[in-house]
């Protein structure tokens, strides 16, 4: 490929080797990019997707007069904490902390959330006291049907701050 | 190779595939203990001790999370042997990690990562990864407290990732959390893919060391004496095989392979660490922004290590650990500086106000990233300057330099992670940890 500029039939002959030469090897990359992606897309989730039904995620965590205004309280088996503020409104926090994923844990006295990982500490709200957690805890949609408090455990939902949009009223 | 029909004369049988990995001689200066200190050869024993002590382990071990720990726990409570089993592949697995870095170390010193030997170096720094990789999907396996935790917190370092690494977060999981999943993936990394791997590579790695003419020899043992492969390096091979073995066998006597609690998705343990191989990028993660942390940092020394073979070099030594005496000088100042510069930055961050909180308008990939990345780099080049004035060193030499200042770097950072923090990642001493 380097000497393109003489035209005899060797060099030719040279150019076009090498030229094949690469082409097998730009081939070879080609198929191993293929199959690192075969591999990756074959670790993906799909495995467990698969077996929920639509509508068997939403949960039900309690009726609503269990949940008295002013109180955190714990899900530990959908991993959750259900929020009724002062003024009644619900609001369903993930208590997976989002810098590591560790769990926070609701001090009562303090009443923040507090990771025991790399101490970020949250407000009833979720929202971010002391860093290093780069975001407010996740938090899920709540509904509130039949006098029961309900999660979709499957909407688990980012945010970049607090809004009162967030919370569930009973009406 | 030639095949000489007079050097078949006295061939024992079963030596066969040992005469074929080795040379049937070899020079007799590579003989010589602390060229090598045989710790590529350890590291192939390790390789073929974790095979072995897994394929055992295989049997008794159930990849569910119901199961898991229960496997484990049956393993060890009422089988014969199957707590010193477990030992041996947990405590191999840390052994081998060490023989590996050591290995590393030796052939960047004597400068075995030369042309002909790059190839081997690519791969061994393909095999080192692939080791990293085995161990930390082996960390899952118990599927007590401790592994769920940690592969938790190693996982979700990736989503620092920018661009790629919540998908990769994803591939490796099987979902958002760990679970079924994860553990179903790990499982098969951890038993089938890895390994397969790691014997490929291998046989490559080998290969090719045999491509280059064996062992390397400094110039003046360029054309020493010949001696027979057997007995004289077999012999040697074999004495060290059986200490290591020892060295094992007493580890995993004395010593249980921890195993905490059953997981417990739902409480993570304070403090929660990473793997110990991992502390130091999570020491990092404490002092740097995500991304220089998980990302710049390993990807700069990732790409400087792959880049040593191309570096071009006057001096035509190799096969010795110093070139000059000035090179030792300055191989203790770089260890030394090394080690009260990473401490001292500790520290510092310690103690000096939080840059994110001083300068809270600029964003934190600036304060806690753009910033005391450029401070490291400046002081590095400004360091290697001075000792190069100093000992008027050669590239290699600086090399060596640069090398020993990132390991000892990188050692200070996993001791401070693994023994120096507490409660929340407090610092503290290691009594109180």
């Amino acid at each position: 490929m380097k000497n393109t500029t003489e035209n005899s039939g060797a060099t030719r002959e040279k150019g076009r080797r090498e030229f094949l030469k690469k082409a097998w090897k730009i081939l070879g990359v080609v198929a191993v990019a293929e199959f690192v992606f075969f591999f990756v897309s074959l670790l993906k989730p799909s495995k467990e997707l698969k077996k929920s039904k639509p509508g068997s995620t939403v949960r039900i965590i309690g009726n609503i007069e269990e949940f008295l205004p002013g109180t955190v309280t714990p899900d530990r088996i959908n991993k959750l904490y259900i929020l009724r503020d002062s003024e009644g409104g619900f609001l369903a926090l993930s208590l997976i902390c989002p810098h590591l994923g560790c769990s926070v844990l609701w001090d009562e006295t303090k009443k923040q959330f507090d990771c025991p990982c790399h101490s970020s500490a949250f407000d009833s709200y979720g929202v971010v006291l002391s860093s290093p957690a780069p975001r407010p805890l996740d938090y899920f949609p709540v509904i509130l049907e039949e006098g029961k408090v309900k999660v979709d455990v499957s909407q688990k939902a980012k945010r970049r701050k607090f809004e009162t949009s967030q919370m569930t009223y009973a009406i | 190779m030639n095949q000489n029909p007079d050097s078949e004369k006295g061939r024992k049988p079963g030596f066969g595939l040992i005469l074929h990995l080795h040379p049937r001689k070899v020079k007799e200066s590579t003989l010589r203990f602390n060229l090598t200190f045989g710790l590529g050869g350890m590291a192939a024993l390790l390789v073929v001790i974790q095979v072995f002590t897994g394929l055992l382990l295989k049997f008794h071990y159930e990849p569910s999370p119901e199961n898991a720990y229960n496997s484990i726990l049956n393993l060890q409570e009422s089988l014969l042997f199957g707590q010193m089993l477990r030992n041996m592949h947990h405590w191999s697995s840390i052994v081998l990690l060490w023989v590996v870095l050591l290995h590393m170390l030796r052939v960047a010193f004597t400068g075995a990562y030369r042309k002909p030997r790059h190839a081997s170096w690519i791969f061994g720094l393909a095999l080192l990864l692939l080791v990293v990789l085995s161990n930390f999907t082996g960390y899952l396996l118990p599927w007590d407290q401790l592994s769920y935790w940690a592969v938790t917190i190693s996982t979700n370092l990736l989503a620092y990732v920018p661009l790629i690494g919540n998908s990769i977060m994803e591939a490796l999981l099987g979902g958002k959390e760990v679970g079924q999943a994860t553990l179903t993936n790990f499982f098969n990394l951890h038993t089938g893919v890895i390994p397969l791997l790691m014997v490929v590579l291998m046989a490559y790695h080998f290969w090719r060391i045999r491509k280059a003419g064996g062992v390397i020899v400094a110039e003046k043992d360029k054309d020493g004496p010949m001696v027979d492969t057997r007995p004289y390096l077999l012999n040697r091979e074999f004495v060290v095989a059986m200490a290591l073995l020892a060295f094992l066998v007493i580890l995993s006597s004395l010593f249980d392979a921890p195993l905490r609690e059953r997981a417990n998705p739902s409480f993570s343990p304070n403090p929660a660490k990473a793997p110990w191989y991992f502390m130091g990028l999570q020491e990092l993660l404490i002092h740097f922004h995500p991304f220089f942390a998980i990302v710049v940092f390993p990807v700069t020394v990732l790409a400087a290590a792959c880049w040593l073979p191309y570096i071009k070099l006057e001096d035509r030594n190799q096969g010795i650990w110093f070139l000059s005496d000035k090179g030792v000088k300055s191989a203790k100042v770089a260890l030394a500086s090394g080690f009260v510069l990473t401490v001292l930055f500790i520290g510092l961050s310690e103690l000096l106000p939080d840059p994110e909180l001083l300068l809270s308008s600029v964003p934190s990939l600036v304060t806690t990233g753009l910033i005391p990345f450029a401070i490291l780099a400046g002081a590095l080049y400004f360091f290697l300057k001075q000792i190069q004035r100093k000992f008027s060193l050669n590239r290699s030499e600086i090399i060596q330099s640069v090398i020993i200042v990132m390991i000892v770097s990188y050692t200070v950072l996993t001791l401070t992670g693994i023994f120096f923090r507490g409660e929340g990642m407090n610092l503290m001493w290691p009594w109180k940890v």
